[in-house]
């Protein structure tokens, strides 16, 4: 199919990882692209005969369905307690999970930072949008400070519903995580750089170096009901400056 | 050569938990710190498993983290377990359901305490309904191991490694503090091997374990079902399942009972209790007998429905205010009178009170012989 014809080169292909199946997420949603990073690298790395996924309960419950791996489906916050198991009994597996922040930062705050901090040897994929997409839009732990959601019509007000939870910043403090970073997907070279960040995350857990989270700063165009054009710019102008790109640990390099 | 490795000690119940998990194979430990169960932890952690079998052993931050760890070591077909106490175990449910959903083989250690709420840390078996009704969502059911003795601590054990592959499904051992916490001569089974990944691979062609062992099929493990046709075959195959446990795996002792007038029906302590009674009983010439399900479910019904027939009376004996009692009058049907007696909040009893329980009931003079005696 991807035959290279006379004077052409292939540019690319869609990884041989990812299943023929319709995906049920929206237009404009970044789980897609970071799906397709990750059933990618598992195949660039060689490693789909020796690796466990787990995802959570939220947007990408289905992740299953979609990245030709074996996958565990934790209960709603319980991804890093799975993947602990899984890593323990299985050492030389790579173990990831998948999570957004309703599973990640609030229901599953307490597996998250018990395992980050036990220097459990899993990577974290944290799919950050803001809101809690799969059941219709609802305030998140880390929908941002005036924001609307279902949940707080009139935007997010400290006296009523707290602030926003800065858990990769809390993880970058913890002695048990050696790779700590926050990227995006919304252009080439972001997309390149969270493609890079995601591979050294599974490559630490392969290697046994300690936790890794790698956190994307994603969109959500329908739970924030805009277009995927709208979406990506209010990322760019109101995520962005909440949660700045880059790494926030990397002690994994360090001899 | 394996009798040589079997062993004789004085142990706990809950360090006879710990010694024969790593004699039967376990591959991995994972549990929270609760009275009156965290002798099985401390045991493990002394004895350093994975020194010497390579089983893993972790104390997770909560008994939410233990049961999901179980639920997807499970998952992988690894030998797993954890052990909590009342309040733990509630904490569990959701985990347990889950992997009754997804045929996960997982072992839980209940060693009861009073409840409701915090509760007591005295023994007590105010947890029936949650073992044997549970509380997490759905039509699933548990096996339910009930140990009377220090050694068949150490013995379900390696029961419920057996039945949990065997049917994929989790297993409950309920015990009490009070059979946690007692010291008992127990014969420990000399070591089965853990098994290899490929005696793994050939066992649990379902695991979730990367794809390496099997070639190229991927395995997920997952309850979520969109499909409501299809969500009821699957809730239809486990209900089919469950009918062959039922047929099969039903275990029971049965004490002084061939001519007896009145049955006493307990389990675990009460039941250790309750023999004594029997004896005291029949040194007054009382025809009683006792019938001891040694799993909680599934229910030895079948046979305390054929003894209902020819009874007087039975008597039901619980650390509760009466749970199983309920299974037993339906098992009986009506066809002789179920009586219940009964302490909660981790007070106990003696054979000489539930003598007296059993005169009363009787209409009898409960003038009561000295057990020394008998």
């Amino acid at each position: 199919m991807h035959k290279e014809c006379d004077g052409m080169k292939l540019a690319y292909a869609k990884p041989s990882l990812m299943n023929d199946v319709p995906m049920h997420y929206c237009p404009g949603c970044s789980h897609g692209l970071v799906h397709k990073l990750v059933a990618e690298i598992i195949g660039e790395m060689g490693v789909e005969e020796r690796t466990v996924g787990i995802c959570p309960v939220g947007c990408a419950v289905f992740a299953y369905r979609y990245i030709d791996i074996d996958w565990i489906e934790a209960a709603h916050g319980r991804a890093p307690a799975c993947a602990s198991a899984v890593k323990r009994m299985w050492p030389d597996r790579l173990v990831f999970t998948y999570q957004g922040d309703g599973d990640l930062a609030c229901i599953g705050t307490g597996e998250t930072i018990q395992a980050l901090n036990r220097g459990e040897n899993i990577a974290i994929i944290f799919i950050n949008n803001a809101i809690y997409g799969m059941t219709g839009g609802q305030m998140a732990p880390t929908t941002l400070m005036g924001q609307k959601t279902s949940t707080c019509p009139y935007g997010r007000q400290a006296d009523l519903h707290g602030f926003p939870l800065h858990i990769t910043d809390i993880a970058a403090t913890l002695e048990g995580t050696c790779y700590v970073t926050r990227q995006a997907v919304n252009n080439v070279p972001n997309i390149n750089r969270a493609k890079r960040a995601i591979r050294r995350a599974f490559q630490n857990s392969i290697d046994g170096k300690g936790a890794s989270m790698v956190e994307i700063v994603a969109t959500c165009s329908a739970g924030w009901k805009m277009t995927p054009v709208q979406a990506g710019r209010w990322m760019q102008e109101n995520m962005f400056p909440y949660y700045p790109l880059g790494d926030l640990k990397a002690t994994d390099m360090e001899e | 050569m394996m009798d040589e490795e079997r062993e004789i000690l004085l142990l706990k119940g809950n360090e006879a938990i710990a010694h024969a998990a790593i004699r039967y194979g376990c591959d991995g430990f994972f549990g929270y710190p609760i009275t009156p169960q965290s002798e099985v932890l401390e045991t493990l952690a002394a004895l350093k498993p994975w020194e010497t079998t390579g089983m893993v052993v972790l104390q997770s931050e909560s008994e939410v983290a233990s049961i999901n760890m179980v639920y997807a070591g499970g998952a992988t077909g690894k030998c797993v377990m954890t052990s909590s106490s009342s309040p733990g175990v509630a904490l569990m449910q959701e985990g347990i359901s889950y992997m009754a959903a997804c045929e996960i083989p997982g072992l839980v250690v209940s060693v009861q305490r009073g409840g409701p709420g915090l509760g007591t840390i005295q023994p007590s078996q105010s947890d029936y309904w949650q073992a044997v009704y549970g509380g997490g969502n759905g039509d699933y059911r548990v096996i339910v191991l009930a140990p009377d003795s220090v050694q068949e601590m150490a013995d379900c054990v390696g029961k419920a490694f057996d039945m949990m592959f065997k049917w994929r499904m989790p297993v409950m051992i309920l015990s009490d503090g009070a059979i946690g916490q007692m010291m008992e001569r127990v014969v420990l089974p000399s070591f089965r091997p853990r098994r290899t990944e490929e005696e793994i691979a050939r066992q649990c062609p379902w695991a979730v374990n990367g794809l390496g062992l099997r070639g190229r099929r991927a395995n997920f493990m997952s309850s979520l079902e969109m499909d409501a046709l299809e969500m009821e075959r699957r809730n239809r195959h486990m209900q089919e399942k469950y009918k062959r446990i039922e047929g099969q795996e039903v275990l029971f002792e049965e004490y002084f009972t061939e001519d007896a007038d009145l049955l006493l029906v307990a389990y675990g302590i009460a039941a250790r209790i309750c023999k004594g009674a029997v004896g005291l009983l029949r040194g007054k010439g009382i025809k009683a007998g006792l019938l001891r399900p040694r799993t909680l479910w599934p229910f030895p019904e079948r046979r305390l429905g054929q003894m209902s027939s020819s009874l007087g009376q039975m008597l039901v004996v619980e650390f509760s205010e009466g749970q199983m009692v309920r299974d037993v009058r339906c098992a009986v049907e009506g066809r002789c009178p179920v009586h219940f007696f009964g302490h909660s909040g981790g007070v106990m009893t003696s054979p000489e009170e539930v003598a007296d329980e059993a005169c009363r009931i009787l209409g009898k003079s409960n003038e009561m012989v000295n057990i020394a005696s008998w």
